[in-house]
């Protein structure tokens, strides 16, 4: 009952808050509403007992990737007037309206087979028995590490003064 | 009412819905980087809802979503510095003028 509650008020907060990322018209606030829709997606991830990728998705997308985001925006500061929209308004909300009534659709219909165990609770000894063991996901975490390298050095590059 | 899967991933597909169509309407680059952002979000959400409900004891959905974090994060900070850079060469951010390799 009280997981329900959570993941309605979740739900309900993290939709307002998506909306407000499109809807409000000054950049900063917008921002600040997709930073309050990543903490409620970390919520849901506390009721799916994902009690580390919640720990992770405070971090990185509260900590790290909003405040990127607002760096970028005190930056750009001067040359943006609001967030206006383009001309292609209906055709794309037609295409989104249209695509989430096939995902509906498609997920409602769908007969999922639900295991019958309960979920691992603390999950971070697992998870870093899966991604660090040889059997595991190893070469991934390798290939994630180069990746995150290289677009370190990227990112310096682009954005360096000449 | 108990919860299941199909709430978590209605949800997913309403959030994904959400951001497709402000990544495909803003002007503003940064916001349109947002949007991509709350995308992302919504495929983890249904990736750890697959992983609780359909396989509670692999973590598979779990470790796909940490990947997930790991190329969002990169992807934004390449695409910040991309900002950036426009930014410093035409003192715009606007979608719709920066048009410079369009064919």
């Amino acid at each position: 009952m009280g997981l329900a509650a959570a993941f309605w008020i979740m739900a309900v907060v993290a939709v307002v808050a998506a909306l407000g990322v499109i809807f409000l018209r000054n950049v900063f606030r917008a921002a600040l509403s997709l930073v309050l829709c990543f903490i409620t997606v970390a919520g849901l991830y506390i009721t799916l007992s994902a009690d580390f990728l919640a720990a992770v998705q405070i971090l990185v997308y509260v900590g790290a990737i909003s405040v990127l985001i607002i760096l970028a925006i005190m930056m750009t500061r001067e040359v943006q007037q609001g967030s206006p929209s383009n001309k292609m308004k209906l055709p794309v909300f037609i295409v989104a309206v249209v695509l989430l009534g096939i995902m509906i659709y498609t997920v409602t219909k769908t007969s999922w087979q639900i295991a019958v165990e309960s979920p691992l609770t603390p999950t971070t000894a697992p998870l870093a028995a899966k991604l660090f063991s040889e059997s595991g996901f190893i070469l991934p975490v390798e290939i994630a590490a180069m990746l995150i390298l290289a677009a370190i050095i990227g990112a310096i590059v682009i954005a360096r003064e000449k | 009412m108990t919860i299941g899967l199909e709430h978590y991933l209605v949800l997913s597909a309403v959030l994904f819905s959400i951001g497709l169509y402000g990544a495909l309407t803003k002007r503003n680059a940064v916001i349109i980087l947002m949007c991509i952002e709350l995308m992302l979000n919504a495929v983890n959400i249904s990736l750890v809802a697959f992983s609780s409900y359909i396989v509670p004891l692999l973590l598979t959905g779990q470790v796909f979503a940490i990947f997930v974090m790991v190329v969002a994060a990169a992807e934004v900070a390449v695409g910040l510095a991309i900002i950036l850079a426009i930014y410093r060469g035409l003192t715009d951010i606007d979608a719709n003028n920066i048009n410079l390799m369009k064919w």
